[in-house]
């Protein structure tokens, strides 16, 4: 099956992010597609390189960039959310593109489930 | 098709993609009051997107969500922009299916005439059967 998964908060703060990480892996495993992950609104800080979490700590960002890489996850940050936030490209981590909110309607149109991540 | 259509349909160039004519059900579930936090005007952002994709949309107010279609939001106090009009707009684009959870009205002491646009109310069964007929159900 075909999953397209949108979260909605941000990193540590809450946990949809990582139950989304989980999620997404767990559904990859068992030979599901993931085509795409879309960041909106408090989701965007998934999305910023400045992020430094403690060492003894999981990286969520780095997380997200690694398992985007390893399977060709599509990694979308809403170019309205973000810039509101103060995620632009200059600090945009590896693995993620910023566009618009059309690429969270198309992923809903051509997935067979969108899966939402929020509070 | 320039740069100007693809910002308004949210990054989509619908002549570069597999525009493939499928039509499905789409629901946004309003669920938090209007103001206090940014989920009800951003999630406003997306259903507005979702007009361009010509797609059966439908919005459901339910929870603390009855609030953002309350009449006289007055929020000059708190600095924040009362967006409540865009609702009004709606209809212009086509997206008329506003359902309203009767049980989250009468649980506020408000009633259909409180609104500030056509709904349909409905009892919270109601709705759970529309919401399973739905392809896509996104919850703000």
């Amino acid at each position: 099956m075909k999953f397209a998964i949108m979260i909605n908060e941000g990193v540590y703060q809450h946990q949809s992010t990582d139950s989304a990480y989980q999620f997404v892996k767990a559904a990859i495993e068992k030979g599901h597609e993931v085509p795409r992950v879309f960041f909106y609104h408090d989701g965007v800080y998934n999305a910023s390189s400045l992020t430094d979490p403690p060492k003894d700590d999981r990286n969520i960002v780095m997380r997200w960039a690694k398992l985007a890489k390893e399977h060709n996850i599509d990694m979308v940050v809403c170019v309205a959310a973000a810039l509101r936030r103060g995620i632009k490209e200059e600090n945009l981590a590896e693995g993620f593109r910023i566009s618009g909110l059309g690429q969270l309607v198309e992923a809903g149109i051509q997935a067979d489930r969108l899966v939402v991540f929020g509070d | 098709m320039g740069k100007e259509m693809t910002e308004s349909t949210g990054g989509i160039d619908f002549e570069d993609e597999d525009a493939s004519g499928v039509i499905k059900k789409f629901m946004f579930v309003n669920r938090k009051a209007p103001y206090g936090t940014i989920y009800a005007l951003e999630s406003l952002e997306v259903v507005l997107i979702s007009a361009a994709f010509d797609q059966d949309v439908s919005l459901t107010f339910m929870d603390d969500g009855v609030y953002q279609i309350v009449k006289g939001q007055h929020t000059k106090a708190i600095d924040v922009k009362n967006f409540s009009p865009t609702y009004r707009a709606l209809e212009g684009y086509d997206i008329e299916k506003l359902y309203v959870e009767k049980e989250s009205l009468e649980q506020r002491g408000l009633t259909e005439a409180d609104l500030l646009v056509d709904v349909q109310v409905m009892s919270s069964a109601e709705i759970a059967k529309i919401m399973s007929e739905q392809d896509v159900v996104i919850s703000f």
